[in-house]
């Protein structure tokens, strides 16, 4: 039953990865479309109107390759968890039926906002556009809360380790351990969306392109970032002190703590031996202070579970170092993006920044990522916290490895198609996607002149 | 009889999927086959293509909509069916996978050399995916699969004749659907010849799924005999003689070129398959397994209904809207009418209030610290609600600024 366990988790871990990028732009980017078009009624400049139109292609194809890649995510709940399904699906099911509607409502209104500039009146235009931004936010909330439920599980009455009892709407939504989590992900998602979509601006302002378009549409994506990376550090102080108190063996991995201590150390990069962290910088008593708030606050370690229910070590270690060191370096970067955005009213100016906007947005996907594998390989060996292994839950099903690497062959055919294909949508001349208005047309003179000034 | 209700939202889920996402899956058969009409390949083609474009993603959430129903209502068939047909299941995965990948990439790829090999792909999956779907519902209809995790038959259970007949039949209905749906589409587009060649093709297709599902009833009646009794007696029998009316009032409307009402009553050929499927199986859902006992709890099927009530609410309204839009030509390619002008109200810059800069920093303060200092549920609830409209006013003062 279990030979294929490693390959399961490792198919599903592949899956995660390269839909929640996706997720992000659903939680994140309909907001910054529509904030452009929002400018563009309010001032009647087409360039504002231009911007969202070209960004509304962008989020169009995005969604459309979430909806196949999250498709994916649904089959494999059955096709490689069936034991967790069968046994767990009526306690949370719920929270993927209203998933659900969500998802119907963002596919509904995303069409009839991408088909529809030119033949909606303005207004109805950006109206349709918002149920858009609310179910992108609903349907990360639906999900979460399952993810929550599975750290922290409850609302169910267990007998002979059959679920002879379920309260969906408690165990989904009356728990409190999701809360940070959902909040922490959309701050996420808007550093994300927001780093990424600056990057690609940020690579013009190297090369030289420094036209108001694309200075707007720098601007907005950068002040979306650099917001919500100032105030990650916050949630994720709540989310670590949650994690202290609910599952504290999950913090033991995250830390590296073997020992159960009183005013705990904490310990910068290095690596956990089995025993303690080896070649680690060690502030002393910082992670009792930062997970109870108390510096002499005893933190539990691992030795407090036997050695087949502790997560591994080290994976869980450095993704969350990963997470926390990119998080701290993006949250300093949108600290200067800010100073200079209101002490001096402009956009910074220093090649050196845009270099670091360039890279901010792939290392923003990376602690997406780490932040993700800390929660989910933190849990582990349970699928659901407490009350079933994953390896009781995996499929009996033969030729998993087959699938895995059949999905590893088309998930590069894909991250090879989006790229080309986001690359054909930028280079799209600006004219051919605004309307033939005089505004727009002046856009791209100026644009070279700026960019032969700026060489 | 609440065990039931889930199971009915189902198999109208279901019924929406085959005739919705269908016709799209058969938009890809036509860019396959697109030879043989008076019109150019390319420009068939280019028009099967575009007519799905603003509703293929809505019509395939239907599928999503089932598989959560399922999960959540009836976990154990759930799991013991898509353990024992991981290999169809997956199949169909990599078919929607590649199918939407590639109609994402088509779009962009209208001057492009490689064009053709990515609507291949999508042509190819297009005709995978109803296939390996339509195994699915062979193995569950000729109750082939055992309750456990991967119990039956990891290859009999899906490649056996019930299977590939289904599968047969969900690509030659599709074909059908969408031939019917992309004639009446032209006729809207006013491209007189393309609509001749769809109401060609439609008519050639009634005639090939009415004679499969014919010739199929012989194979269910030696591979599957419970459901061949169920679908030639009682309310199984009165399903099979809609479809098979509404199939034939179809061909009458294809023939006389009344596009709108085909389009209801090939819907309806295909709902009504679906149907008489549910009543020829009924009670059972797995061989060893009826509904009611494969049924979650009472709690979990009453909060699957409200929750699906409650979205019906949102749900309905919003299909009508994009349908009626969709239908009305209001979200075609080609736009075939303009939006009225922007009439700007404002003052032409953007209003930044003196007090935002203060408020902002002010939400920042107390929100924050009410999230790092507190441990009342409430006091994070209202920290957390401080720091969106942080959040959201320090946007508007930074992205507002002059660049």
């Amino acid at each position: 039953m279990q030979q294929y366990l490693f390959a399961a988790r490792q198919m599903q871990a592949l899956s995660l990865s390269v839909h929640i990028p996706l997720v992000c732009f659903g939680i994140a980017f309909p907001a910054m479309v529509l904030f452009a078009e929002w400018r563009y009624l309010r001032t009647g400049d087409e360039l504002f109107r231009t911007l969202a139109k070209r960004w509304s292609k962008v989020m169009l194809a995005l969604f459309a390759v979430g909806v196949v890649t999250g498709t994916i995510l649904s089959f494999e709940f059955g096709l490689l968890w069936p034991g967790f399904m069968a046994a767990f699906g009526s306690v949370f099911g719920l929270g993927f039926a209203l998933e659900g509607f969500s998802f119907f409502v963002e596919a509904i209104f995303i069409a009839i906002y991408a088909y529809g500039w030119d033949r909606l009146s303005p207004r109805l235009h950006f109206l349709s556009g918002i149920p858009v931004v609310i179910a992108g936010v609903t349907g990360s909330l639906f999900v979460i809360s399952v993810n929550g439920w599975m750290n922290h599980p409850t609302g169910f009455v267990l007998a002979n380790g059959a679920v002879v009892e379920a309260h969906p709407w408690s165990a989904l939504f009356g728990n409190a351990y999701f809360w940070h989590q959902f909040v922490h992900m959309c701050f996420a998602g808007y550093m994300v969306a927001g780093f990424l979509v600056a990057s690609v601006y940020a690579w013009d302002f190297l090369r030289g392109r420094r036209g108001r378009y694309e200075r707007t549409a720098l601007a907005i994506a950068l002040s979306a970032a650099a917001i919500a990376s100032v105030i990650q550090p916050i949630i994720g102080d709540w989310a670590a002190r949650a994690v202290a108190k609910i599952q504290p063996v999950k913090l033991a991995a995250m830390e590296g703590l073997a020992q159960t201590t009183s005013g705990a150390p904490e310990h910068l990069l290095g690596w956990y031996d089995g025993r303690t962290v080896v070649y680690g910088i060690e502030i002393p008593r910082l992670l009792s202070l930062l997970a109870f708030h108390d510096p002499n606050a005893t933190v539990q370690g691992l030795e407090t579970v036997p050695l087949a229910d502790r997560p591994p070590v080290n994976v869980v270690r450095l993704s969350f170092q990963t997470m926390v060191g990119i998080g701290t370096l993006l949250a300093l970067l949108g600290l200067v993006f800010l100073y200079v955005r209101f002490r001096k009213g402009r956009l910074p100016e220093s090649r050196w920044f845009y270099r670091a906007v360039l890279v901010a947005g792939p290392l923003s996907v990376i602690a997406l990522i780490a932040g993700w594998v800390t929660t989910e390989v933190g849990r582990q060996p349970w699928i659901v916290y407490g009350f079933m292994r994953t390896s009781d839950a995996v499929t009996g099903a033969h030729g998993i490895p087959v699938g895995y690497g059949t999905l590893v062959a088309i998930y590069l055919g894909l991250a090879g198609g989006v790229a080309w294909l986001l690359h054909r949508l930028r280079q799209a001349p600006l004219e051919l996607l605004g309307p033939s208005t005089p505004s727009v047309s002046e856009i791209t003179p100026s644009r070279s002149q700026e960019a032969s000034h700026a060489r | 009889m609440l065990a039931d209700v889930p199971m009915v939202l189902m198999l109208v889920g279901l019924a929406a999927y085959t005739v919705l996402a269908g016709a799209d899956f058969g938009a890809g058969f036509w860019i396959l086959f697109a030879g043989g009409g008076r019109t150019s390949p390319a420009a068939t083609r280019d028009h099967a293509r575009h007519a799905m474009g603003p509703v293929w993603e809505a019509n395939h959430v239907w599928l999503i909509f089932v598989l959560v129903v399922c999960w959540t209502a009836y976990p154990v068939a759930f799991a013991s069916i898509m353990s024992t047909l991981s290999v169809p299941v997956f199949v169909a995965a990599v078919g929607i996978i590649l199918r939407g990948a590639s109609y994402a990439l088509r779009g962009q790829l209208d001057a492009a050399p490689r064009r053709h090999i990515i609507e291949r792909i999508f042509a190819f999956s297009s005709v995978l995916t109803p296939f390996a779907l339509g195994t699915v519902v062979g193995a569950i209809a000729s109750e082939r699969i055992p309750v456990g995790n991967a119990r039956g038959d990891a290859v009999a259970s899906w490649l056996n004749p019930t299977s590939i007949f289904i599968g047969a039949l969900a690509i030659a209905t599709s074909s059908y659907l969408a031939a019917v749906y992309l004639a009446a589409d032209a006729r809207r587009l006013g491209e007189r010849t393309l609509e001749l060649d769809f109401r060609e093709r439609a008519l050639w297709a009634a005639l090939c799924a009415g004679a499969l599902a014919l010739s199929g009833l012989l194979v269910v009646r030696y591979d599957a005999r419970p459901l061949f009794d169920g679908l030639t007696t009682g309310s199984g029998l009165a399903m099979v003689c809609v479809s098979a009316a509404a199939g034939l009032v179809t061909v009458v409307f294809v023939w006389t070129r009344r596009f709108g009402p085909a389009r209801v009553s090939a819907a309806l050929a295909v709902a009504a398959i679906v149907a008489g499927w549910a009543v020829a199986q009924r009670p059972r859902f797995l061989p060893d397994l009826t509904i009611s006992q494969a049924a979650a709890g009472r709690s979990t099927l009453i909060a699957v209904v409200i929750a699906v009530a409650a979205g019906a609410i949102v749900l309905v309204p919003s299909l009508i809207v994009l349908f009626s839009l969709f239908l009305r030509g209001h979200l075609d390619a080609e736009a075939t009418m303009r939006a009225p002008a922007l009439v700007v109200s404002g003052t032409g810059a953007a209003s930044r209030p003196r007090w935002l800069g203060a408020f902002a920093l002010a939400c920042f303060l107390v929100g924050g610290g009410l999230v790092v200092l507190a441990d009342a549920g409430w006091a994070h609830a209202l920290g957390v609600t401080m720091l969106y409209a942080f959040a959201a006013s320090a946007f508007v003062l930074a992205a507002t600024l002059d660049t």
